[in-house]
Parts: C-alpha cells; sequence; structure tokens
C-alpha cells in the first residue's frame, strides 16, 4: 500500500514535470528551457540538475520547457527573442553550441546569451572491436601511413561535428592530413556503435562514458582518450598526449542565461551550481547518469568557451568545414 | 541458463513486479491513444518514477509502457486516423476504412489480437533465442540495410489502389524527395532549408503522417460529403460499434498473415538499424504481395488481413528491438536508448554478460512481456466498445475533436509551435493531392525509407571505397536486391506468362477439336 501511496505521488510529481511550463514570476526558482525533446542528453541534464537542485533545498521551485527545432536553434533563438521575461531561465547546452555557431547553422553564437557555467564534460575515446588486430594507437597511425582507406572510422554524427573532428585532430596531430580519414556517418551513436561491432568500420570516435560501458562488457578496447591526464575511472586508458599526441578535447555540458543578466544574477546562478555541486544529492544524480564533474564557474566560462572556439575553428578550416 | 529463467521467473511473479506490468500497460495503452504522443513520451513520463523502484520493477514497468503504448497506439489510428504513434501509421491505412463501414469493433479487435500474437511471439522467440540473436543484430552491415530498404520501396504498388501504380509511383518519390529536407545526415550539410532554422531537422515523420492523414481526410470529407445522404448513412454505420466478434473464415484468413508478420516484425525489430514503423511497412507491403487478387483489392478499402500484419508487426518488432538492447547494449531506437540511459542508470551495463551477471534481471523482463500481453489483450478487449463510442459524436463535434487533437498530438511531441504552420501547410498541399486522387501511403512509405536508403547507400559507398560491388559480394545484400529485382519486374512478365499459358490452352483445344473433326 506505501509503495502504491509513493507510487501515486511520484506520478503526479512526474505529470507536473512533464508539463510544467513558466509559471508565475517567484523568487528562487529556475526555469530549465531544454533545446531538445524528453529523452535526449540535455534534457537529461537539465532535469537531473532540477532534480539535484530541488531535492537539495537549494532551489523551492524548478519547471522545464523542452523546445526541439532547427537542431536546437529554436530555443537560443527563443531565449533573446524573449530575454527580458527570462530572468529565472537557465538553457542547457554543449560543445555544438561552439560547432554550430562556427559554420554559421545558428545565426548566434555564445555572446548573444550569458555564458553561467559548465557543469559535466565528457571526453573523446577511440575504440576499437574486442577481436580487432588493433590494440594500440601507433597500429592505426602506422595502417593510415600506409593506405588512408584502410581505417574507416565511425561517428554518431555527421561529418564535421564532434566525433569527426575529434578523430581527425588525433590524425593531424600525428603530423597526418586529416582531410584524407574516411569518416563514416551513423545517425545515432548506438548505430555507429552496431556499425563498429558488425566490422564494417576498424575505429569508431565516441565519448568516453559510452566506450565504458561498452568496454565493462568485454566487447569493445578503447585504445586511446583525449583527456589532459589518465581519468579515474579508467586508468589503465592512455590518453594521446601522453602517447606524444596533442590532442585534448573535452565536451562540455552547462548552462546559459538570456542576454542582458545582470552581473549579480549571473554570478548567483554560478554559485547556485557550485552549491548543487557539494550536496549528496548531486553525487546521487552523477553517479546515476556516469557523468564526469567538471566545473568551469561564471568568471572563466566565457573564457574557456573563446578558447574552444579557436581551437575547434582552426581545425575546422583545416579540413574546409568553414 | 535455466537456472535464469528461473530465478527470472520467480523474480516477475513477485507481486510488485506484477503490479508494476498492469501499471506499465495500463498507463501505456492510454498514452499511446494519444494522437502523437508515442512510447518514447510515456517512457520519458515514467522515468523520475522508477528512480525508487528496485531495478527489475522499474524495466518491467518501463517496459510495460513501452510495449503498452504500441498496443494503444492503433486505438486513434483506427478511430480517428490520426495515429498514436509511428509505428501505427500503418494500420490507419486499413483499419480507418473498417471502422467507416461500421466496424470499428471488429478492427479494434483485430488490432488488439493481433498485438498480443505479435507481442506473445516475440516474447517466446526473446525467451528460447536472445543471447543467440545478438549475431543477427550484428550481421547486418550499412550494404544490407540498404538492399533491404530497395525491397521494401518495390513493395510500392501495395501502397497504392488498381490503376494507380503510376501515381503512386509519383507520391513514393515525392516521399524520397521530403526525406531530403534538413540537415544531410553525412555530410552535415543542410538541404532544401532557404536558411529556415525550424527546416534543419528535417520533416517528422508524425507530422507527414499525421497532416496527410488524420487532417487532410478529415477536412475531405468536410469538403466532399459525397452526398448528404450518403454522409449521413456512414454515420449511422459508424455509430454503429459493429460485432466484436470474427467468424471462423476470418480467423482464418488472418492467421497466416499474423504468424508471418510476427516473425518478420520481430526479426526487423532486431536489426538495430530498422524498427517497428519499417517493420510494419514491410509486413503490410507483404502481405499485399502474397494476398489472392480478390483480397488485394480489398487492401486500403478495409481489408483484416491488412490491419493485422501492421500490428502483428509493429508489437513483435517492439519487442525484437530487446536483442540488441539486452544483448549488446545498443539501442535501434530513441525509445530503446532512453531504457538503455535507464538500465545504466541503475548501474547496470546491458551486454553480452548481462544474462550471466544479472540473469534474474535479465529474464524477468523477457517474462514479464509474457505476462503484459496477457494482461494488454485482457485490458483493451473490454474497453474496445467504450473507446469505439468515440465515433457516436455527431460529426461537427467529432471533426474539430480530431482536427484539435493530431495538432496537439504534433506539438506535445516537439513544442515547436512552427511544427503545427508546417503541418496546416502540408494538410493543404495533401488535400490538393487528394482531389487530384494521388494516394498519400506511398509517400510515407517513400519518406520513412528515404532517409536510412541514402545513409546506408552513402556508408556502404563509402566503406566500399566507392565500389558498387558490395552490390553482389555480401549474400545478404544480394539475396534482398534479387528479390526486390523479382518483385518489381514479376508483373511486367505476368501477362507475357498469362499469354503463353493462354496461347497453350488455345492450342491444346483446337488440337481436341481437330482430333475430333
Amino acid at each position: 500500500m506505501l509503495a502504491k501511496i509513493k507510487l501515486v505521488k511520484t506520478l503526479i510529481g512526474a505529470a507536473v514535470l512533464a508539463t510544467g511550463l513558466s509559471g508565475a514570476v517567484q523568487a528562487d526558482e529556475v526555469h530549465f528551457l531544454i533545446p531538445g525533446g524528453a529523452g535526449g542528453g540535455w534534457d537529461g541534464t537539465a532535469r537531473g540538475t532540477g532534480e539535484a537542485l530541488m531535492k537539495s533545498g537549494i532551489i523551492d521551485k524548478v519547471s522545464y520547457q523542452n523546445m526541439s527545432g532547427g537542431g536546437g536553434g529554436k530555443a537560443i533563438a527563443h531565449l533573446i527573442e524573449t530575454a527580458k521575461t527570462q530572468e529565472h531561465t537557465l538553457m542547457v547546452n554543449s560543445t555544438p553550441i561552439v560547432v554550430r555557431s562556427l559554420t554559421g547553422v545558428f545565426p548566434q553564437s555564445f555572446r548573444d546569451l550569458t555564458p553561467i557555467a559548465a557543469t559535466i564534460a565528457d571526453y573523446g575515446a577511440l575504440i576499437v572491436r574486442k577481436d580487432s588486430k588493433y590494440t594500440h594507437w601507433d597500429q592505426i597511425v602506422a595502417d593510415f601511413k600506409e593506405n588512408p582507406n584502410k581505417v574507416k572510422v565511425a561517428g554518431g554524427s555527421a561529418r564535421g561535428s564532434l566525433d569527426h573532428l575529434i578523430a581527425a585532430a588525433a590524425i593531424k596531430n600525428e603530423g597526418l592530413d586529416p582531410m584524407k580519414l574516411r569518416y563514416v556517418a551513423y545517425d545515432a551513436g548506438g548505430k555507429a556503435m552496431a556499425g563498429l561491432l558488425s566490422g564494417e568500420t576498424a575505429l569508431l570516435s565516441t565519448g568516453l562514458g559510452e566506450a565504458l560501458d561498452m568496454a565493462k562488457n568485454d566487447q569493445v578496447r578503447i585504445l586511446a582518450i583525449t583527456a589532459e591526464k589518465r581519468v579515474k575511472d579508467a586508468p589503465e586508458v592512455p590518453t594521446l598526449k601522453e602517447m606524444g599526441n596533442d590532442t585534448v578535447f573535452a565536451n562540455w555540458r552547462g548552462f546559459f542565461a538570456a542576454p542582458g543578466t545582470s552581473e549579480a544574477q549571473a554570478e548567483k546562478f554560478s554559485d547556485m551550481l557550485k552549491e548543487m555541486y557539494a550536496t549528496g544529492e548531486w553525487e546521487t544524480v552523477r553517479s546515476r547518469n556516469g557523468w564526469v564533474n567538471n566545473f568551469v564557474p561564471y568568471g572563466q566560462f566565457f573564457g574557456f568557451l573563446e578558447q574552444q572556439e579557436k581551437t575547434v575553428g582552426s581545425l575546422m578550416k583545416e579540413l574546409g568545414f568553414l | 541458463m535455466l537456472d535464469g529463467i528461473l530465478a527470472g521467473l520467480g523474480t516477475a511473479v513477485m507481486p510488485m513486479n506484477l503490479m508494476m506490468v498492469v501499471v506499465g500497460c495500463l498507463v501505456g495503452t492510454f498514452i499511446g491513444m494519444l494522437p502523437g504522443l508515442g512510447p518514447i513520451t510515456a517512457i520519458a513520463l515514467m522515468i523520475p518514477l522508477t528512480y525508487s523502484l528496485e531495478p527489475s520493477s522499474g524495466l518491467i514497468l518501463m517496459a510495460g509502457v513501452y510495449y503498452g503504448a504500441i498496443f494503444g497506439a492503433s486505438s486513434s489510428s483506427i478511430l480517428i486516423n490520426a495515429p498514436g504513434c509511428s509505428a501505427t501509421v500503418v494500420t490507419a491505412f486499413d483499419g480507418n476504412p473498417l471502422a467507416k463501414k461500421g466496424q470499428a469493433g471488429k478492427a479494434l479487435a483485430v488490432a488488439a489480437y493481433a498485438s498480443f500474437t505479435g507481442g506473445t511471439l516475440g516474447a517466446i522467440m526473446l525467451l528460447i533465442a536472445a543471447p543467440a540473436l545478438a549475431s543477427v543484430s550484428l550481421s547486418f552491415q550499412s550494404a544490407d540495410y540498404f538492399a533491404l530498404m530497395v525491397l521494401g520501396l518495390s513493395a510500392v504498388a501495395a501502397f497504392s489502389g488498381k490503376g494507380q501504380v503510376l501515381k503512386a509511383i509519383m507520391m513514393t518519390i515525392l516521399g524520397l524527395m521530403l526525406a531530403t529536407v534538413g540537415t544531410d545526415r553525412s555530410e552535415g550539410v543542410e538541404r532544401f532549408t532557404f536558411g529556415q532554422l525550424d527546416l534543419i531537422d528535417g520533416f517528422s515523420f508524425l507530422l507527414l503522417a499525421m497532416a496527410t492523414f488524420a487532417l487532410a481526410e478529415t477536412l475531405m470529407s468536410v469538403l466532399k460529403p459525397e452526398n448528404p445522404n450518403n454522409s449521413a448513412t456512414e454515420q449511422k454505420m459508424m455509430s454503429e460499434l459493429g460485432s466484436l466478434k470474427l467468424t471462423k473464415e476470418e480467423v482464418k484468413s488472418v492467421a497466416a498473415p499474423t504468424l508471418r508478420s510476427s516473425f518478420l516484425g520481430f526479426f526487423v525489430g532486431v536489426l538495430p538499424g530498422a524498427g517497428a514503423t519499417i517493420a510494419s511497412f514491410l509486413a503490410y507491403g507483404v502481405e499485399r504481395n502474397l494476398a489472392k487478387p480478390e483480397d488485394k483489392k480489398q487492401f486500403g478499402e478495409g481489408s483484416l488481413k491488412g490491419l493485422a500484419a501492421p500490428e502483428s508487426a509493429n508489437n513483435a518488432a517492439s519487442t525484437g528491438s530487446f536483442v540488441p538492447l539486452l544483448t549488446l547494449g545498443i539501442p535501434g531506437s530513441g525509445t530503446t536508448a532512453v531504457l538503455l540511459g535507464a538500465l545504466i542508470a541503475y548501474g547496470i551495463q546491458p551486454g553480452p554478460r548481462m544474462y550471466i551477471e544479472h540473469p534474474d534481471l535479465f529474464w524477468s523482463i523477457i517474462i514479464s512481456m509474457y505476462f503484459g500481453n496477457v494482461i494488454l489483450l485482457i485490458l483493451n478487449l473490454p474497453l474496445i466498445p467504450y473507446l469505439a463510442k468515440l465515433l457516436n459524436i455527431p460529426r461537427p463535434y467529432l471533426i474539430p475533436m480530431i482536427l484539435l487533437f493530431s495538432i496537439t498530438g504534433v506539438y506535445l511531441v516537439s513544442f515547436n509551435s512552427m511544427d503545427i504552420m508546417i503541418m496546416v501547410a502540408v494538410c493543404m498541399a495533401a488535400l490538393g493531392l487528394r482531389l487530384l486522387s494521388f494516394p498519400m501511403a506511398p509517400m510515407l512509405l517513400g519518406f520513412i525509407l528515404g532517409g536510412m536508403l541514402e545513409d546506408n547507400l552513402r556508408r556502404a559507398l563509402l566503406i566500399g571505397d566507392g565500389e558498387l560491388s558490395f552490390l553482389w559480394e555480401r549474400p545478404l545484400t544480394l539475396t534482398f536486391i534479387s528479390i526486390a529485382a523479382l518483385v518489381l519486374f514479376s508483373p511486367l512478365l505476368r501477362p507475357i506468362w498469362e499469354r503463353s499459358k493462354a496461347r497453350a490452352e488455345y492450342e491444346q483445344a483446337k488440337r481436341k477439336a481437330a482430333t475430333k473433326i
């Protein structure tokens, strides 16, 4: 019976969460704007953060709004247009905002918003099948030197997106021509993984989180990751950097406020997220999702974005995407 | 393995888990019934609830919601022609005409029985062969998917009425063209978006189906009430529920298509690159091609076979999609991707070792599906008379309701108001095409297959270094391409064959006559 009551309660909660659009403006509330549909990566990040904020008592009222369209561009445009009424709004976003404003898909960039903070990150990982002949990154490089067509690289998104850029950067930093890289695009990470396991591609460029999940089951081998140094969750996996390859890249997820948000309010948002970081509720959400903490506060986030824009921009230019 | 299955059975029959199956099926059925809102919305809504549950209960609940939603989604397809989710778009092709003929009750019952059969056979196949089937999921490469899509397209004739083949082909090509709108999934280049942010993601399949079927057909009945008396009788017929019972002949006629489609659907579902929507289209095409000439005419006009085939296929496919999810950790669709996220949130990594490391969990999900399908049948059959009452609503009220539900259904998936405007524009175009008696189903077929056809062809070419040799070097690809060629050219060969047969008969008769003299 108790379980039933709990169930009904949570059901009501779920319904409220799902339908909760921005209501009356109040103090100590956060409205999350999610540029994609239910169940996606952005959706999970916003709802996880909201859950930790509310359960730890930092914020009384949290609401969510999903707005898909234009690969996330619709929500950005909406936040800018209605900036005046969005003082409590935080939009979740990630590295693609940098990539897509560089390519001109988004007419706006992070400069048109108020970057608040990055909260979590995922490194790039280059993986092969467990029974692949490749056991070391150097073998890939050697085969690529001999004939670039021999090493087909899979990724879960189109050419010019992160998966492609990470693989291309790794090749470029070996002193080879990234234009020769044979990148095979799939329309989702899972399908790219299926492509790798079916043997049609030799290497898969993906996020470390997904790679670790698959490696736990002995289906794949992680050859290298794009972290600065080895990560706690996988101490046996080498970084590209230690192999003399300078590819360091973190795919961050973070939050943005409307343009024209005051300095004080932005600081308040950033402090709020920082406060959440120390709570047990956040730890629950984080470990449940396998996220890696990577906090970049308000003061540094803008500089971090500019730096990333520079690195990504020069690589994209070299690959002919700009 | 037997120990695991027994442990799973033990877990599955725990009162809490049995309750979860019931709750999941109930919630799934109701959310599925709402036009547009399908399994992904239903599961996303349940996720916060599952955090407080045991992993097995949570997963049984979510699996129940998943197949419950696909089960329930057929109701709105049949009753108001507005597909409950993309996997039940095909259900409307024959289900709605049946409802219009005053056989709503029978149509809903056939859909329920077919769904039950598909789901149950799927669960049994999962139970027997899930670990072994993992290799099937991985035996398909891009070249094979491409060939499978070509085979699917070759069924275009199945989606057109008699004498409409040319129009059907034109509409298929229109569908293929519409599939190219948006960001190209291989190169990341925008195509035909005219700089509009709202077109970057392309058209949504559900939006097209809603606009061309639910909206256009409803407006059509306003625009062209063929004959005022006629519409009154139709109204009267529609308001009659019709018998729920099937005659012996009817059961006999749908049994074989249901069984075949269940197997077909299950195997298509096992492939991570296909899914329930494709499975329902393929099953419909196959059954139309296999049907006898007199049955063939019925397709699209209210054929029980044409209803049973997609319904059993989509439920079997949604069960089949658990194979790559549980045994490989690979999600084949948005819905299974959400389920994967939920599994990982419980600290369980699905994969080849899951049924060794978490046998009770692995098998209890599968066994719960068996219970779930029985429960869905028990839940749904008594509901049919009440659901069918929807059609009792007088037309002046029913029509605006259908319009409202269809539009809100699409809006609730994307929360993008531009989608409503696109929907209205598509609906207007569809109305024009309908007035010129162009069929809409082939357009949807072209659209759903077009994107995958292109992506897989480009991947196959890239992987084969630009050589077309993949077409005959891979046995699977070659098989599919050969069958597609056979399906395409058999209508051309038939007259020749018939002519030679006729000539032989004529000569035989002549000879007979000669010997008589």
